[in-house]
């Protein structure tokens, strides 16, 4: 008895240190081969197949996810409120959004990116605007499926406190829910960015690789992950693409921190 | 207008289940009703059938009628204007998660008042009305939630105060409350009753005896028996009220 609980206590901590060291290992490496490569011209205003700047690239990747965000945001967050606070429970309509989400949230990005290709860049082109569409539609599930749990754990008291009052549900929902939700949505929102930050499948289908920033919404832009998924795919700048992951990794580790600040700061705010 | 209440020939259904049987009562103007019964008697669904709460669960059906100073209320009247002059108060203290200011004005913005002064007189007046004025006078712009039980109730009836209603439903306020913070809210609502006609929903039959002026028997979604609450406490004419009120069951 005595040796089988101390088996298997064995295991437990050799999983979590694997678990551990595992991240220490990967993130160490990519500091490793990618610091010493940090060179000031890597971030130089313009692309050129000298410098190999990545500057364009943080810039595209930020006009990406507030683009991709802009579209599946308000669509994902009217979702959920539709089918938290309109919807009847045996709604056809309800279900079949439901059942839409779950079908979505399930398919490989590279799909998202094949759909995006035949459908939004033969009308737009290989092009931002087809890359925001293809990731919106992406992370549209997420969003609205974290919007929903949001919009279900906040107390129906508060709606019946609203309703008590003469309020109709337009402005329960504006005044009360959502903003009791908040915290929640923004989850989902964060969990989007990183995956619209970390993309390139898809992108690579709709968004193109031209390492420049944009003239308008129909340039076709690379991010910061195509554009290491470029250079490492050339054989000649391994070295450039371990200093561009490492600021892929810097900046997912920035954004998620921030976030969780934001996250935590409205919490306390509606507490 | 008046605010006294009437219910005549109620029946409320919830799908296939009858929740009210025939209800007939007279609620009158500037005093205290309670309602009182076993868990499953139907008196907060009476209490929810006036203010038209119950518009909200599905299934939900009433017949007869219920008219609040001569009005039917299931009768073309706007819902929003039926809730600003019938007030209710729930179980758990439900402050919302703003600050006391932005509670108490969140009727008044919901029926349109914007001007600054206007909201902040109201809120003043509704906090002084509700006896909870000198405990949150320096810290409007705090958290309700930061609030004891008790005061987030008092907060509550303070805020169903600052829309200006006639009548204030309370179901079972202090169920949730220590009994320094009932003592508070039974003394308010005592107060309260010389402007407002109040509906109070309570298990507690101390609390019935101790406040109401008038008090009506529920059990198994029918009115047994309804009067002066000295004498249907001492001189019960029906048989259930007495074993009720004894502690028989219940």
């Amino acid at each position: 008895m005595k040796a089988r609980s101390a088996a298997l206590r064995a295991a437990v901590y050799a999983a979590a240190a694997i678990t551990a060291l595992t991240i220490v290992f990967l993130v160490g490496y990519i500091v490793v081969k990618g610091a010493p490569h940090l060179e000031p011209e890597l971030f130089a205003p313009k692309y050129t197949t000298d410098n190999l700047s990545m500057l364009p690239a943080i810039i595209n990747t930020a006009l990406m996810t507030v683009s991709a965000l802009l579209i599946s945001g308000p669509v994902g967050v009217f979702a959920a409120v539709y089918l938290v606070e309109y919807a009847s429970r045996s709604s056809r309509l309800a279900r079949g959004v439901r059942l839409a989400a779950e079908t979505l949230s399930g398919i490989p990005s590279v799909v998202y990116g094949l759909f995006g290709r035949l459908l939004f860049v033969a009308m737009w082109g290989l092009s931002l605007i087809s890359g925001a569409f293809t990731l919106a539609i992406m992370t549209l599930p997420l969003i609205m499926r974290t919007a929903q749990e949001a919009l279900l754990s906040v107390p129906d008291t508060y709606r019946e406190g609203s309703f008590g009052l003469g309020a109709g549900k337009l402005r329960t929902v504006f005044a009360i829910t959502l903003p009791a939700a908040a915290p929640g949505i923004l989850a989902g929102f964060i969990l989007s960015v990183g995956r619209i930050v970390g993309e390139t499948a898809a992108l690579i289908y709709t968004a193109g690789t031209v390492a420049e920033m944009p003239k308008n919404a129909f340039s076709s832009v690379r991010t910061l992950s195509v554009h290491m998924y470029v250079l490492s795919n050339e054989a000649l700048y391994v070295n450039q693409s371990y200093a561009t992951a490492l600021v892929l990794m810097v900046l997912v580790i920035f954004i998620n921190a921030g976030s969780n600040a934001i996250a935590k700061k409205l919490t306390i705010h509606s507490l | 207008m008046g605010a006294e209440i009437e219910i005549s020939n109620l029946s409320v259904y919830y799908g296939a289940v009858r929740a009210l049987t025939d209800v007939s009562l007279n609620i009158p103007e500037h005093g205290i009703t309670a309602f009182i019964g076993p868990s499953g008697c139907g008196k907060s669904t009476l209490l929810k059938t006036i203010n038209r709460m119950n518009d909200l669960v599905e299934g939900f059906r009433a017949e007869g009628g219920v008219t609040v100073g001569g009005r039917d209320v299931y009768g073309g009247i706007d819902v929003t204007q039926l809730r600003k002059r019938v007030g209710m108060v729930f179980q758990k203290p439900n402050p919302f998660p703003m600050s006391i200011f932005d509670n108490v004005a969140y009727g008044p913005r919901t029926h349109g008042v914007r001007a600054r002064a206007k909201l902040e007189a109201a809120v003043e007046k509704s906090l002084r009305d509700a006896a909870i004025w000198d405990e949150v006078k320096d810290r409007l712009r705090r958290s309700a939630l930061s609030l004891s039980g008790g005061q987030q109730q008092r907060l509550c009836i303070a805020r169903a105060l600052a829309v200006g209603p006639q009548a204030l439903l309370l179901d079972e306020p202090t169920s949730a409350l220590d009994p320094i913070s009932t003592s508070k809210i039974e003394d308010l609502v005592t107060q309260l009753k010389a402007e407002y006609t109040i509906v109070i929903v309570t298990h507690n039959m101390q609390q019935a005896a101790r406040i109401s002026d008038r008090t009506a028997f529920f059990l198994l979604g029918e009115l047994i028996e309804h009067g002066a609450t000295e004498e249907l406490f001492s001189m019960p004419s029906q048989k259930k009220t007495e074993d009720y009120i004894t502690g028989r069951f219940g």
